[in-house]
C-alpha cells in the first residue's frame, strides 16, 4: 500500500488534531496507514486476539461467544479512537461494558489484562508487516503506542470508576437502611443504632432523625445505642449534638442502652451528657416516653 | 420589614414573613415586650418557620426576647424551626438554652395552653 493512496481516503485531519500526542503531520499519515491495516486485518487480528484471551484464561464468567461479540465491539471502537484521536465513545463503550460485566464478578486485572493483550497483538502484527523497514517500524511504533497506552488506560479507568461507582451506590443503601426510623406510637418515634458510628453516620442520623420528627410531628423520641459497641468524642459530642438539634424542633430525646464501657468512656473523656436524658434499656425508655406522652399500658386481664 | 404580632386570646403571636435585619429584630424585641403587659398576655409564640438562616445576632435575640418576656410576666415558645436550621444552630453552638420550643404554632398553642390549665 503506497503512501499517496492512504492521503486520498476521508479527511480525518480535524479529529486527528484533537489527539494532541501525535502533532506532526508525519506521525498522523503514518496513523492513517496504521488504522487502515488494522481495518484490513480486522478478521484475523480479532481471532486471535480472542484466542490469546481464552489461553491466558481471562474473562472465564464469560461463554466464549459472547467473549467474540465483546471483543468485537472493543476492536472497533479501539481502531476508531486510533483514527479520530477522540476517546468520548471508547470512553461511553467502557462504562457500558463494565455496567454489564461488573454484575458477573469479572475483575480488574482481567480487563486490564484483555486490552494489554490486544495492544501486544495489534504490536505484533505491526512487527510483522514491517520487519524489513526498521526504520518505518520504529516511527509507526512513536505513532501507535502513546494512543494505545491512552486507550489502555481509558478502559481501564472506566472499568475501575465504574466499580467505585457501584460500590458507593452500595454503601449508600446501606447507610440508609440502618437507620431506620421508625414511629411506635402516635408521636413517639425510636431509632435504634446498630453497629459503628463513624461521623458521616452520625451526621446522616442525625438528618434523618430530624427529618423524621418533622414529617411524623414526634413529640419523644427514643434513641436505643445498645448495638453499639464503642464510642468517642466526635460520636459523642454528635450524639448531644442531635439531642440538642431535637429538643429545637421540640421533641425531648431519651437516650437508651448505654452499656458499661461506653459509660465509661464517655465520663473519661468528659463528654458532658448532664443534659442528656438516659435510661438503661429500650423497654425502660419506651415506658418513660409513653409517660412523658400521657400513656398508660394496661394490661387486658388487670383491667376486667 | 415590621413582623406582624397578632393576638390570640392570652397568647401574643408573631409571624416572621422572611429573613429579617437585625435592625427588624430590634424592634420586634421591643414591639414584643411592650405589647405583652399592655395586651395582659400570658404568653407569647414566635414562628420562625419562614427562617431559612438563623445567626447568631438572631439567636440571641431570641434569647433575649424569651428573658425579657419572663421578666414581664409570661412565657415565650420558639416554633417552627426548621430541621437543616436546628442542625446548623447546634453546629454554631446556639442552643437557645433555657427557652421553650415546639414543632409548629399549633404545638406552641397546645403547650401554652396546657400550661395556662395547670396554673389556673
Amino acid at each position: 500500500m503506497s503512501k499517496r493512496e492512504m492521503t486520498t481516503r476521508e479527511p480525518v485531519q480535524s479529529a486527528i488534531e484533537e489527539l494532541d500526542l501525535v502533532r506532526s503531520e508525519g506521525a498522523s499519515e503514518l496513523l492513517r496507514e496504521l488504522v487502515s491495516h488494522l481495518r484490513q486485518n480486522r478478521t484475523q487480528l480479532r481471532e486471535e486476539w480472542v484466542s490469546r484471551i481464552t489461553e491466558a484464561r481471562l474473562l472465564t464468567a464469560m461463554t466464549k461467544d459472547e467473549i467474540f461479540a465483546e471483543a468485537t465491539s472493543v476492536y472497533d471502537s479501539y481502531v476508531e479512537a486510533l483514527e479520530t484521536g477522540t476517546f468520548e465513545a471508547l470512553q461511553s463503550y467502557s462504562r457500558n461494558l463494565s455496567e454489564r460485566i461488573i454484575p458477573r464478578g469479572v475483575e480488574t486485572h482481567e480487563v486490564v489484562g484483555i486490552v494489554l493483550l490486544l495492544r501486544d497483538v495489534l504490536a505484533r502484527s505491526l512487527f510483522a508487516k514491517y520487519q524489513s523497514d526498521f526504520m518505518k517500524l520504529n516511527r509507526i511504533l512513536d505513532a501507535y503506542e502513546p494512543a494505545a497506552n491512552r486507550i489502555a488506560n481509558t478502559v481501564a479507568v472506566g472499568f475501575v470508576q465504574e466499580r467505585e461507582r457501584v460500590i458507593r451506590q452500595q454503601q449508600e443503601a446501606i447507610r440508609e437502611l440502618s437507620t431506620p426510623v421508625l414511629q411506635v406510637r402516635e408521636r413517639l418515634l425510636i431509632l435504634p443504632i446498630i453497629g459503628v458510628i463513624d461521623p458521616q453516620r452520625a451526621r446522616q442520623l442525625t438528618e434523618q432523625l430530624l427529618r423524621g420528627i418533622r414529617t411524623n410531628r414526634a413529640k419523644v423520641v427514643v434513641i436505643d445505642i445498645t448495638g453499639v459497641a464503642a464510642m468517642d468524642v466526635t460520636v459523642a459530642n454528635h450524639l448531644v449534638q442531635t439531642v440538642e438539634a431535637s429538643r429545637l424542633l421540640g421533641a425531648t430525646v431519651i437516650v437508651t442502652g448505654l452499656s458499661p464501657e461506653i459509660a465509661q468512656t464517655l465520663v473519661t473523656i468528659g463528654v458532658d451528657l448532664g443534659k442528656m436524658n438516659t435510661v438503661g434499656d429500650l423497654q425502660g425508655g419506651i415506658e418513660q416516653a409513653e409517660r412523658l406522652l400521657g400513656y398508660k399500658v394496661v394490661g387486658l386481664r388487670q383491667s376486667a | 420589614m415590621e413582623v406582624p404580632v397578632l393576638k390570640q386570646g392570652e397568647v401574643l403571636i408573631a409571624t416572621f414573613q422572611a429573613a429579617l435585619s437585625d435592625a427588624d429584630l430590634k424592634s420586634l424585641r421591643s414591639n414584643l415586650i411592650a405589647q405583652v403587659v399592655k395586651l395582659r398576655s400570658r404568653g407569647v409564640i414566635v414562628d420562625v418557620t419562614a427562617m431559612d438562616v438563623m445567626d447568631s445576632f438572631a439567636s440571641r435575640t431570641l434569647r433575649e426576647i424569651a428573658q425579657m418576656i419572663r421578666l414581664r410576666g409570661a412565657e415565650t415558645v420558639i416554633v417552627g424551626i426548621q430541621p437543616d436550621v436546628a442542625f446548623a444552630m447546634v453546629q454554631l453552638g446556639l442552643t437557645l438554652e433555657g427557652v421553650v420550643t415546639a414543632l409548629d404554632l399549633e404545638e406552641g398553642l397546645a403547650y401554652l395552653t396546657n400550661k395556662f390549665k395547670n396554673i389556673a
